[in-house]
Formats: C-alpha cells, sequence, structure tokens
C-alpha cells in the first residue's frame, strides 16, 4: 500500500472511531479545538520551512571520524610517531590517557571516492556510499564536552547541564502537532548492536526530556519489546469494547462535573482520554509492519526482522514520518571504542550502513526525502592517537572533542557536499590557508551551530525560539554564545 | 507561532495580577512597575553587571558613576518631570530603527504603548527608585481595610479580600464539608479521607469540627511524608549518583530524616542549619550529620573518565547553587561564568559562596559502588551489637593467629584459625552491607583556596577569594577567625535575611493554592514575578520568623483561613481570566501530584502499606527500562521488582534512578531529581490518561476494590454503587450520576457475558466459584477503573 492510501486508511479508522463514540467525539471537538489551534497555525514559523520532520540517528559513544569520514591519507607514514605538541597544543584530555603517551595512529581502512560528487568514503560503508550524493559531512563538527554524559547532554539539549529541554521537545513546543493521534517526539532505542558489548555507554531519560518545558513535549520512548508505548494495552480481559464503554461513563461523568464547576481543564482531560483510546489503534497500526512490501524490507537488510534493531527502527522512523511526527530520534550505542576499535567498529557498521542508506533511498522514491531532515552524528570524535595496545590493525581511539564528523541528508540541505576541514591529524580545524580555527566564519561548525540549522530547515530562528526560566529567555542555542546557521549547506 | 502568542496572551494577564497596568493618575512604582520592563529588556545590557555594561548606562539603581541622573556630555538620560530632556525617553520612542531601544539586533520585544505610558508617568512624576523588594527584610505590615470583616477568620483572610474588594469581586462561598475534608486531607497528608472519616466529619455540628480535623491531619504521621516530598523535590534527593554510570548510591536515612522533622515540626531554621551545617556543631547529633548530607546530594561522577579537577568544580557549583535555589530563591548559578546579568550579583559574589563548600572532605569521583565519603552506618541496637561481637572475635582471631605464628604452631592449627577469621570478616561484611548508610559532611583539616574561574572553567583561576556573602544582602558581620558553613546557615536564618523567609513561606503557599504569591518560586530575582500580594508575603514571612519559624502552625494558619476554605467552583469566565487563581476569588483547583494520585489509588483499594521509613522500594514498572539506558557494569542496571507488599508503599519510598526514573510519576510531572525544582508543572497528557487506565497497580487497585465490593453482599447494587462513588471521589453521586453508573454497569455486564473469556481472563488470580461472579468482578473493575478516571478522582478541588 502506498502511503497516501495508508495514511487515509488510517484516516478513516480514526474517524470511525470518532463516530462509533458520539459522546467521545464531540468532546474532542470542543476541547481540542480550542487548546490546540494555537500551535496549528503554521504562519507562526519565521520562515518558510524547508522541512516538516527530522529524524535523528544518534551514534551514542562517539564513532571515529578518522576511521570513517574524515579521511587522512598521509598519516600512513605518521604510524606510532608521538603527536606534534603544536598539534596537540595544551588540549585537555581525558583521565583515561592523560599522563600516556600520544602515538599517531592511522587508520587500516581504505577510503575512495564515491558517486558523482566523488567525495572519499570508508569501505565500512558500502551501502551508505551509494547514497553519498544526498550527503552532506560536515567534517568540521567540535563541542564543549571531553566525556559521554555532558558530551551527549550538550549535542541532545544544547547544554552539558543536566536540565534543559531537548531538542526534540523544543520542535514539539514551538511546532505544535501534526498528528493528534500520535506524539510530537519519539524515541527508538536500539535494543542491542554488534560493537562494544561490554564498555556500553549509559543513555539518560534527560536526553529526550524537556527540562523547563511543560511535561507534555517530552519524548515518547518507543519500547522494542512488551508495549511500544508504556502503559498502551489494555489488560487482559479488557477489550476494545469494554474499554470504550468505560470511557463513556467517564466522560458522561467528566462532563456533568465540568457543566457544574467551570474549570476548562477537565475538557482537556476528556480530550487526553479520546486520544489515548485512539492511539491504542494508531501505535499498533503504526509499529504493525505486515503492510511493509517485501522489497522495502530487503532494502532495510535481514536484521529488520528483529525488533529493536537498528533497522528496524529506521523503518519504523519512516513509518512515524510519514504518519507526522516532528522528531524521531533514533539511538544506537556501543560505539565507544578505546581498545579493538577496527574490529568493534566493523560489527557496528554492519549495524547501521544498510538501514541509513535505506532509510534515505527510502524517503527518496515516496517524495519525502525532500521534506525530512536526517542528521547523523555522535556526541564528539576520537582522537588520533592511539589508545591502549597498538599495532597496524589493533589500536584504540579517546574521545576527541576539538573535530568530529556529522552529516545530514534531504530537509533542503546540499547533497554530495563536505563542509570544514581538518588539519592532516583530523586533530583541529582548520580554515582555508590551514590554520587552526573554531571559528564559524572559518567554516567550523559548534553544536550549537547545528541546532540553529536544524531549526532554520524547521522555518524557526533559534533566536526566537524561547522560554521564559529562571529570569531567562532559554534558547537551544544557549544564552551565552551566539549561533550561526550553517548558510553554505542550505540547498 | 505558539510561544510568542501564549506569552503575549499571559503577559497580558499577569500585568492584571501584578498590577502593572497604569490606572489614570496613579502612583507608580518603580518596584512594582518600571522595574519589571528594564530588567526584561534593559539589564542584559545596562544592569548590575560591569563586564556586559554598554554606554557607561546602568538603569538598575539611581547612583554612582554609570547611573541615570549623572550628567552628561549636553545631556540627561533621566531628567526627572521632563519628559524632553530624558534621552532615554527619546530612545525608547523614536521611530529611528537605529536609534530605537532595546535594538533590533537584541531581538528583544519593543515596549508595547503599556509600557511607554508607564515610563511616561514614572518621568513625569519624578522618576523615583525604590530598592528591591525582594532584598528589603520583609516587616509585618498593618491591617489593611477592609468593607465586610464578616468573612475573616485568619490575617490571611484581610489581605485577600482588601485585593479582591479592591478588584470588585466577591470571595466564593465556602466549600462544601465533603470538598474541605477531601480537600485538606489530600493537601496535608497526600492521601484521601475513608468514608468513615468523611461521616464522622459531616455528622461533626460543632464550630470546631473543622479545626479538630487540621489538627488530626497535621499530627498524623503521614503528614511527614507529604511535606518532605516537595522538600525532596527541591534539594533533587535520589537512590543513583546520576552521572556515568549512575550508580546506587544510598541516602534513605536522609528522606527518613526530612520525614521526622516535618511531623516533629523541627523549627526551620534548625531545618535549615543542620542541612547547610550539621556537622560543624560541636558534638553533632546523629540527626544533624544526616541532614548535613544535603550538601552531598548533587550528581556526582564515578572514577575513571572525568577529570577530578573538573568534577570537584562541578560538584562544589551544584553545592552552591542548590543552596541558591532551595533557601534564597536565586538563580545563583548565572554567575558561575559572569556576574549576574539581571541581579546585583558579581561573579566574584558567587566564588565566595564557592569557598564554603570546597572545602568537604571528599574525592571529586566516586570510588564506583560503594559509598562515598565521608559517610556514617546507620545500625540498629541488634546490628550494633553483632558488629561489636564480631569485632571483638575478629581481634580475638587476630592476635591469636599470631601468637600461633610466633610459637611456630602447626600448620594445621594455623590454617583452621586462619579460616574462623575469614568466615568472621567475611560475617562482618555481610552485616555491614545491611547496615544503613548515609553520605554526610564533614570540614576538611586543611583549607583549600577558592579563586574566581575565569568564564567558569575549572583550570582558569583568577583572583583569589574568601568566604563571604554577597555585598548585596546583609552583611555576616565580623567573625573570629575563618568563616564556616554554620556562620553562612545562622546568616541564611538570620531574621534581617530579606530572601530566607520570604522564598519559604512561598512555597508552603504554593503546596496549598497550586502556585506561589510569587509564581517563580525558584527566582525572587529581577526577572522574578512581582508577588501577586506583596504585603502578605511580607506579613507572612515576617510572621513566621515571629514564631521562630513554626512550620505547623504556618500551615495551620493557611488552613484554617476563609481563603483556603472557599469553593473552588467559579464560571468558566472566572476560569478563564484568572487559570491559576492569583487573586483567590474562589478556592484553587489543580491535578494532584503523581505521588498522590498512586497512593490514593492504593490506599482506596486498602492495599496500601503504611510502613514508614528505610531503604527504597521497587514497585513494578514496565520491563528493560533501566537496561535500556544503562552501562551493563552499573549497579542499577537491571531493574527488579520486590515481590512482598513491599511494592504497596506510599511512592515517598519508591527507588529514584534519576536516568530512569519511575514512569509512572514522570508521566505525571515529577522532575528527574537532577536538578533543584521549586515547583513542578502540571500538564494533562494522554499518555497519563494510559497510566489510569492500564498501570498495572491501578489495575490491581480497581480490581482488588471490585472484588471487596462483589463480597459485600449485604448492599444492593445501588448501595454498592454509591459506596464505591463515595469511597473514590468523598462525595455521594447525585440522581443523574447514580443513573450513568447504573447503566455503565449495565453496559459493562452485557460486554463481559457476552465474552465470559474475558471476565475469566481478568479474574483469573482471584478465587471466584461460579462465571457469574467473574462477570461480576470483572464489570465492576471496570466500573472502578471508571471512577479512577475521572477528573475529579486526580484532581484536588
Amino acid at each position: 500500500m502506498n502511503p497516501i492510501e495508508q495514511f487515509q486508511t488510517v484516516q478513516s479508522r480514526r474517524q470511525f472511531l470518532n463516530r462509533t463514540s458520539v459522546g467521545l467525539g464531540a468532546a474532542v471537538l470542543g476541547s481540542l479545538a480550542a487548546k490546540q489551534s494555537a500551535a496549528d497555525e503554521s504562519s507562526g514559523q519565521h520562515f518558510a520551512p524547508k522541512a516538516k520532520r527530522v529524524i535523528f540517528l544518534f551514534m551514542a559513544g562517539a564513532p571515529s571520524q578518522l576511521d570513517l569520514y574524515d579521511y587522512k591519507p598521509r598519516l600512513v607514514e605518521k604510524f606510532k610517531e608521538p603527536l606534534p605538541p603544536e598539534v596537540r597544543d595544551g588540549q585537555r584530555v581525558t583521565a583515561m590517557t592523560k599522563n600516556a603517551t600520544h602515538l599517531v595512529q592511522p587508520s587500516m581502512f581504505k577510503f575512495s571516492p564515491q558517486g558523482k560528487c566523488g567525495l572519499h568514503m570508508c569501505e565500512l560503508l558500502p551501502q551508505l556510499s551509494t547514497v553519498v550524493d544526498d550527503l552532506c559531512l560536515i567534517k568540521s563538527m567540535h563541542t564543549d564536552a571531553i566525556n559521554h554524559d555532558p558530551g551527549k547532554t550538550l549535542i541532545c539539549t544544547g547544554s552539558q547541564i543536566p536540565g534543559k529541554p531537548s531538542l526534540g521537545a523544543w520542535l514539539s513546543y514551538g511546532l505544535g502537532t501534526l498528528n493528534k493521534d500520535l506524539p510530537d517526539f519519539i524515541v527508538l532505542n536500539s535494543a542491542f548492536w554488534s560493537g562494544d558489548q561490554v564498555n556500553v555507554q549509559a543513555l539518560y531519560s534527560r536526553l529526550w526530556g524537556t527540562g523547563f518545558l511543560p511535561s507534555k513535549h517530552q519524548g515518547v520512548s518507543f519500547q522494542s519489546s512488551g508495549d511500544p508505548v508504556l502503559f498502551l494495552s489494555n489488560p487482559a480481559g479488557v477489550s476494545r469494547a469494554s474499554r470504550h464503554k468505560m470511557l463513556d461513563l467517564v466522560t458522561q461523568l467528566n462532563q456533568k462535573h465540568a457543566a457544574e464547576i467551570g474549570d476548562p481543564e477537565i475538557q482537556t482531560t476528556i480530550a487526553q482520554q479520546e486520544m489515548a483510546f485512539r492511539m491504542q489503534a494508531s501505535v499498533p497500526e503504526l509499529t504493525d509492519l505486515t503492510s511493509e512490501s517485501e522489497q522495502t524490507l530487503e532494502m532495510y537488510g535481514p536484521e529488520v526482522r528483529k525488533s529493536g534493531s537498528f533497522a528496524r527502527n529506521c523503518l519504523l522512523a519512516r513509518r512515524m514520518a510519514e504518519r507526522g511526527v516532528r522528531f524521531i530520534q533514533v539511538y544506537h550505542r556501543g560505539w565507544d571504542h578505546h581498545t579493538g576499535l577496527p574490529d568493534k567498529l566493523r560489527r557496528q557498521c554492519y549495524d547501521i550502513d544498510q538501514p541509513c542508506a535505506a532509510l534515505i533511498k527510502d524517503l527518496k522514491q515516496r517524495g519525502m526525502l525532500q521534506d525530512t531532515l536526517i542528521v547523523c552524528s555522535g556526541e564528539f570524535g576520537r582522537t588520533v592517537y592511539c589508545q591502549g595496545q597498538q599495532t597496524e590493525t589493533v589500536y584504540g581511539r579517546d574521545h576527541h572533542s576539538r573535530c568530529f564528523t556529522s552529516w545530514m541528508a534531504g530537509g533542503g540541505i546540499k547533497g554530495g557536499i563536505e563542509h570544514g576541514q581538518t588539519d592532516e591529524y583530523s586533530y583541529n580545524i582548520v580554515d582555508k590557508d590551514g590554520q587552526k580555527t573554531t571559528r564559524f566564519e572559518d567554516d567550523a561548525v559548534h553544536i550549537r551551530d547545528l541546532n540553529a540549522t536544524i531549526l532554520r530547515q524547521l522555518g524557526i530562528d533559534h533566536r526566537r525560539l524561547t522560554f521564559r526560566f529562571q529570569g531567562l529567555d532559554q534558547k537551544l542555542t544557549g544564552v551565552e554564545e551566539e549561533a550561526h546557521v550553517i548558510k553554505k549547506i542550505l540547498g | 507561532m505558539k510561544p510568542i502568542l501564549s506569552r503575549s496572551v499571559l503577559s497580558v494577564w499577569m500585568m492584571v495580577v501584578v498590577g502593572l497596568q497604569a490606572k489614570g493618575d496613579e502612583t507608580i512604582s518603580f518596584d512594582r512597575q518600571i522595574r519589571p520592563i528594564f530588567s526584561d529588556r534593559c539589564f542584559e545590557c545596562h544592569g548590575a553587571s560591569e563586564e556586559a555594561r554598554q554606554g557607561e548606562l546602568r538603569l538598575d539603581a539611581p547612583g554612582g558613576r554609570d547611573g541615570p541622573f549623572r550628567g552628561r556630555d549636553g545631556y540627561q538620560v533621566i531628567q526627572p518631570k521632563d519628559l524632553a530632556a530624558s534621552a532615554l525617553w527619546k530612545r525608547l520612542t523614536t521611530t529611528d530603527e537605529s536609534e530605537r531601544m532595546p535594538p533590533v539586533d537584541s531581538h528583544k520585544k519593543p515596549l508595547t504603548d503599556e509600557e511607554h505610558s508607564l515610563i511616561k508617568q514614572w518621568i513625569l512624576q519624578g522618576a523615583e527608585y525604590e530598592d528591591f523588594w525582594a532584598f528589603v527584610p520583609p516587616q509585618r505590615r498593618p491591617d489593611p481595610e477592609v468593607k465586610d470583616d464578616t468573612w475573616l477568620s485568619q490575617r490571611i483572610d484581610r489581605f485577600v479580600l482588601a485585593r479582591l474588594e479592591k478588584e470588585n469581586l466577591k470571595p466564593q462561598p465556602p466549600a462544601d464539608k465533603r470538598t474541605l475534608i477531601r480537600r485538606a486531607s489530600l493537601d496535608l497528608t497526600g492521601l484521601p479521607p475513608t468514608p468513615e472519616e468523611i461521616h464522622r466529619f459531616v455528622d461533626d455540628a460543632s464550630p470546631d469540627a473543622y479545626a479538630n480535623l487540621v489538627e488530626r491531619l497535621i499530627a498524623s504521621p503521614q503528614y511527614g511524608e507529604h511535606m518532605a516530598k516537595y522538600w525532596l523535590d527541591l534539594v533533587r534527593f535520589a537512590d543513583t549518583n546520576g552521572i556515568h554510570h549512575d550508580h546506587y548510591r544510598e541516602m534513605t536515612p536522609y528522606r527518613d530524616w526530612v520525614i521526622q522533622s516535618f511531623n516533629e515540626n523541627l523549627r526551620f531554621d534548625d531545618f535549615i542549619t543542620y542541612q547547610v551545617a550539621g556537622d560543624l556543631y560541636e558534638q553533632p547529633t546523629l540527626d544533624q550529620q544526616i541532614a548535613s548530607g544535603f550538601n552531598r546530594l548533587h550528581l556526582v561522577i564515578d572514577r575513571g573518565t572525568a577529570l577530578p579537577e573538573e568534577s570537584y568544580t562541578r560538584n562544589v557549583v551544584d553545592r552552591v547553587s542548590a543552596v541558591g535555589t532551595a533557601f534564597m530563591g536565586l538563580t545563583l548559578g548565572c554567575a558561575v561564568c559572569h556576574d549576574h546579568k539581571y541581579d546585583p550579583l558579581t561573579q566574584k559574589d558567587f566564588y565566595q559562596l564557592f569557598a564554603f563548600f570546597n572545602n568537604i572532605d571528599t574525592t571529586p569521583e566516586t570510588p564506583g559502588k560503594s559509598p562515598h565519603p565521608p559517610f556514617i552506618r546507620l545500625p540498629s541496637a541488634e546490628q550494633s551489637d553483632q558488629l561489636k561481637s564480631l569485632e571483638s572475635r575478629i581481634a580475638v582471631a587476630t592476635v591469636e593467629i599470631k601468637q600461633l605464628k610466633e610459637a611456630k604452631s602447626a600448620e594445621s592449627e594455623l590454617k583452621l584459625k586462619e579460616e574462623e577469621l575469614q568466615s568472621l570478616t567475611k560475617s562482618k561484611t555481610d552485616l555491614e552491607s545491611t547496615i544503613p548508610v548515609t553520605l554526610v559532611s564533614k570540614e576538611r583539616a586543611d583549607i583549600q583556596p577558592a579563586y574566581i574561574l575565569k568564564r567558569g572553567v575549572y583550570d582558569q583561576p583568577g583572583e583569589e577569594v574568601s568566604r563571604n556573602t554577597p555585598a548585596f544582602l546583609p552583611s555576616m558581620g565580623d567573625a573570629e577567625g575563618l568563616r564556616t558553613r554554620m556562620d553562612l546557615a545562622r546568616w541564611l536564618t538570620d531574621d534581617k535575611h530579606p530572601l530566607t523567609s520570604r522564598v519559604t513561606v512561598n512555597r508552603f503557599w504554593q503546596q496549598f493554592f497550586g502556585v506561589g504569591l510569587v509564581k517563580t518560586s525558584e527566582d525572587f530575582g529581577a526577572q522574578g514575578e512581582y508577588p501577586s500580594h506583596p504585603d502578605l508575603l511580607d506579613d507572612l514571612a515576617s510572621g513566621f520568623m515571629h514564631s521562630q519559624w513554626d512550620v505547623k502552625s504556618l500551615v495551620r494558619s493557611i488552613v484554617l483561613s476563609q481563603t483556603y476554605q472557599q469553593s473552588s467552583r467559579g464560571s468558566v469566565d472566572a476560569f478563564r481570566t484568572d487559570p491559576d487563581n492569583r487573586l483567590l476569588a474562589r478556592g484553587s483547583r489543580f491535578r494532584l501530584d503523581s505521588e498522590m494520585i498512586r497512593d490514593q489509588a492504593l490506599a482506596m483499594s486498602g492495599l496500601l502499606n503504611a510502613t514508614m521509613f528505610g531503604k527504597s522500594v521497587k514497585p513494578p514498572q514496565p520491563p528493560n527500562l533501566w537496561k535500556s539506558v544503562s552501562m551493563v557494569s552499573s549497579s542499577t542496571y537491571s531493574f527488579e521488582a520486590d515481590t512482598d507488599d513491599k511494592i504497596y508503599r506510599r511512592s515517598i519510598y519508591s527507588f529514584w534512578k534519576r536516568a530512569m526514573p519511575p514512569p509512572q510519576m514522570t508521566i505525571f510531572d515529577a522532575p528527574t531529581r537532577e536538578s533543584c525544582i521549586a515547583r513542578r508543572e502540571r500538564t494533562n497528557t494522554p499518555v497519563q490518561a494510559l497510566v489510569l487506565m492500564n498501570e498495572s497497580q491501578f489495575f490491581l487497585a480497581a480490581q482488588q476494590f471490585a472484588h471487596q465490593l462483589v463480597a459485600k453482599k449485604e448492599l444492593s447494587e445501588e448501595e454498592r454503587l454509591i459506596f464505591a462513588y463515595e469511597s473514590v471521589t468523598s462525595h455521594l453521586p447525585d440522581s443523574t450520576e447514580l443513573a450513568s453508573l447504573r447503566s455503565g454497569l449495565e453496559g459493562l455486564k452485557e460486554i463481559y457475558q457476552e465474552d465470559i473469556a474475558a471476565a475469566n481472563t481478568m479474574t483469573t488470580d482471584i478465587e471466584l466459584t461460579s462465571d457469574q461472579a467473574r462477570i461480576e468482578v470483572a464489570s465492576y473493575t471496570m466500573l472502578v477503573n471508571s471512577l479512577f478516571n475521572l477528573d475529579v478522582t486526580k484532581t484536588r478541588e
């Protein structure tokens, strides 16, 4: 079934539900219309949006830019040479390699030019290489954090300090809802991964939390086993008919009470109960893949058949995008390769290469890539110097905040390009004259610039999406430093 | 766009509540009407921060080199009573965009006509500055004049009524007795009244019936459990470290101390002092030591990845910020990197406070899964005895081994003794692991220096600073020798301190009315909101100090007021114009907190286990939530629910993993306890409806209730419905409601009659003899499930 037909099916199913629940339906119209009209006015956006939704593929643990994207052929000659002090230049490093020697480790993987654009791609990403003409590689990302927890908190919420709203929460708050039967912001955690099983960094619900924004904007984390949305299913022995009857009674009593008390909040309760009831139908429909063609499933690879896989989550992300979910964040863990990097990286790439490529192709063939922005990133990069055992094919890398690579696709971003550059060690961002820089004018991209750019594509001026808290007009991009839209990569 | 839209609607209303709108020729108050405008649009560049100041102009204070009244080259920024000679007025109103303030590129909203006219009137009236209200010590206020003095029962009422009369509003009549007992029970204990309690109260015709009820509730142990919840939010109490491994950390004795303190009505100044500096009493009691764990409640990383120097700084900054939010209602954290842009708090002020908290004798990072020193063990008497006995036996065995070795005794004899020692040591370790532990504060012997950190960066020390309090607040006075946290605590609770008492009474007020007199209960600075009833706030604050910080007496005066006892009914219009009930023209009506929603379902169904205190418990939650976010080597990687009746304890005892708190709680807006939260949001979402419909404990509660209901053979169906409705809502159903309940139950019975398999599935764990009985219990379960889902059930009216 094509997405439009599917959408209509969902629509008519929803209308059916409304028709069969006259009492409930009428209440919804009254209260939802009043409560959500502000959010539905797209005219409130600051610019004409290029994208309607975002899929953020988060590689938690920080993949090595040196082994995947940032091609440094000349490093082979420098194998085991000490990193020149002027390159490191007083950079603080983690407690793990603070007192170690810092010997250069080239990537053992082959890179070759791909696509029409001829950008160099790594042999570990053969499928992604086939869509390189749709990718924008930002090689000059930098961040303030050198450890996972603050690093992830920074890229997901714009601040290292816990307690700020996440990107998705800001979007839900700023843009409102496209589909009243589903949450605006959905999180898909991959339940397993092939790389590192022992040193796996934690995630925190704050990464999709609302901070000081109202909690209705928080990411709803879909579970890979059991109910996709917590507490979605009726308990054993409660049929849809029984739930319906029960809600009828609740609505009758709530309506009566509303008339006596006068508080319009009661109408909101009624509306939300009705939405909960609809979600009990719309969410299973969303996660049910029986309508996907064999061809589509094959495109995402064999892992798509396992619940909780990254591949399955990419396909679910596409289904959510089709249904108007604003922000879908897919987490894949196991990228923290301090030792034994080549082996672990190879297996991690097996997890993500085909699904990432399939997601891009799938959206494209459905005409949705143009208004769906895909972002793929870790929380920081990894060091050129080796950590742990060092041979040509056995090595590890420590955390690195000064440069890393993220990529974007679709959503009005130019494809087949790279933005920014690093020195020959992939250690510092450099300007066009090869001078070390962290200036935006020299194409260095801080996380807040990435965030500003994402907002821009959705039609939002990051300086004007604000919420008053603790006496400040808080912004996703922070209240201290200026953030910039990366205009050079906009289509 | 939504945020902007809602803000503008809101700000109009805010102007009404805090009296910002200009009324003819009334005297303009700088504090109430002008400062908020300046703060919002001007202070960022023309405020207290010298660093950020532009054009050598500050508007937050009248005097000084950069003050607005100093003559400049041929012009005045403000010339009192003369608009034309006031450059400020020109710059605010010019049509030339390049000249107009605030500048376009500041992205600050231009001033509205209303705001212009306020400033105009203020200048024309002489442009008088006032000291910022929250930084002046609160004083008892004279009795406000009221026309109708029949309404008054507490001092509070006079202030509220005076305001209502000014707005031409009338208070609502008192709530009916059923509403009142439910309201007071929930507000004071977090639990609903039982039907018997309701009947006793309704039937009590004595004039003291309500006062007696309040006394009973305040004296119940559940009072402390309920009051403690708000405090635990504020100090971010949790059972895990919150960063990296997010390992378990045991601090439950601190939680229990908070509960006990409220129950025993510990003076609130002592409550504060014990927490800030309990370890510094000459001979600290156990309670004082436990309370000093307050300084250890911050997030803390475990050893291995971060830089200890950086972790150290983060910890201390977190401690200082907590003191700011919890006691002073100030966003001190804003001054970590630079002078505060809105409040007269310098970066130096911040690091002078930092110097009080950087000397706790602990490592910056935890050793991993074991307790993070300094901590104390709190064995029971029995455990103490066991421990003593083990220790002496270990000592004896050690000596014996030494003797055997010296005597070169037989190998076998020595081996036997060594095995004995090993087993004793193991018993001791095992015993110790069952003894409660709690982290505490303890000063280092040597004093660590403190510096202003440039831009807040841990390895960029600037000027060295010594312990002191911010210059804009009352001075600490001269202490002999080094100032300590004890001096700081005494300073915080001194009756000249303008903030501590105000911030405290405001939070209690917020608890009973849903919103504080100062809505921004976490921020009493220039960017916070002006109080809706400034005189009442000051009067309460000074009265609170005068009462020797007596919390129960403050609470009593609030709940015994006519203001509190009003009916929460109102016209739709009244709710629209004053949704938060800031003017108090009716009783407040708001959704219960997550803990209360769960606890009341357990209470109504008879499942509630009232055991108090002790280690945190784990009620069931959906599978894999912890695993989905945790490191494999974390001590909180996999969640195992408790199996006995611990799972029915009150929610305040639920285990709180900061990376993944219990979803039943966070879905209803409980904070993650990663930062200090002075007020919770109250949202209304579909996922909340799903919890109430389907979450296993909520559903089990409905089922238990239904089972008991069906077993009441002596009751007719109608009587059962009435009993159920009354137990859940505290009210009796009227005839319409009863008809709805009856037809609802009929409908449910029809469904289960046709689907006996479903009835069987639902009731499979219950011993029932016939299909008919199962249909009955299943139908009643859904009926009670309906009652649990009513708006009135999750709301305090």
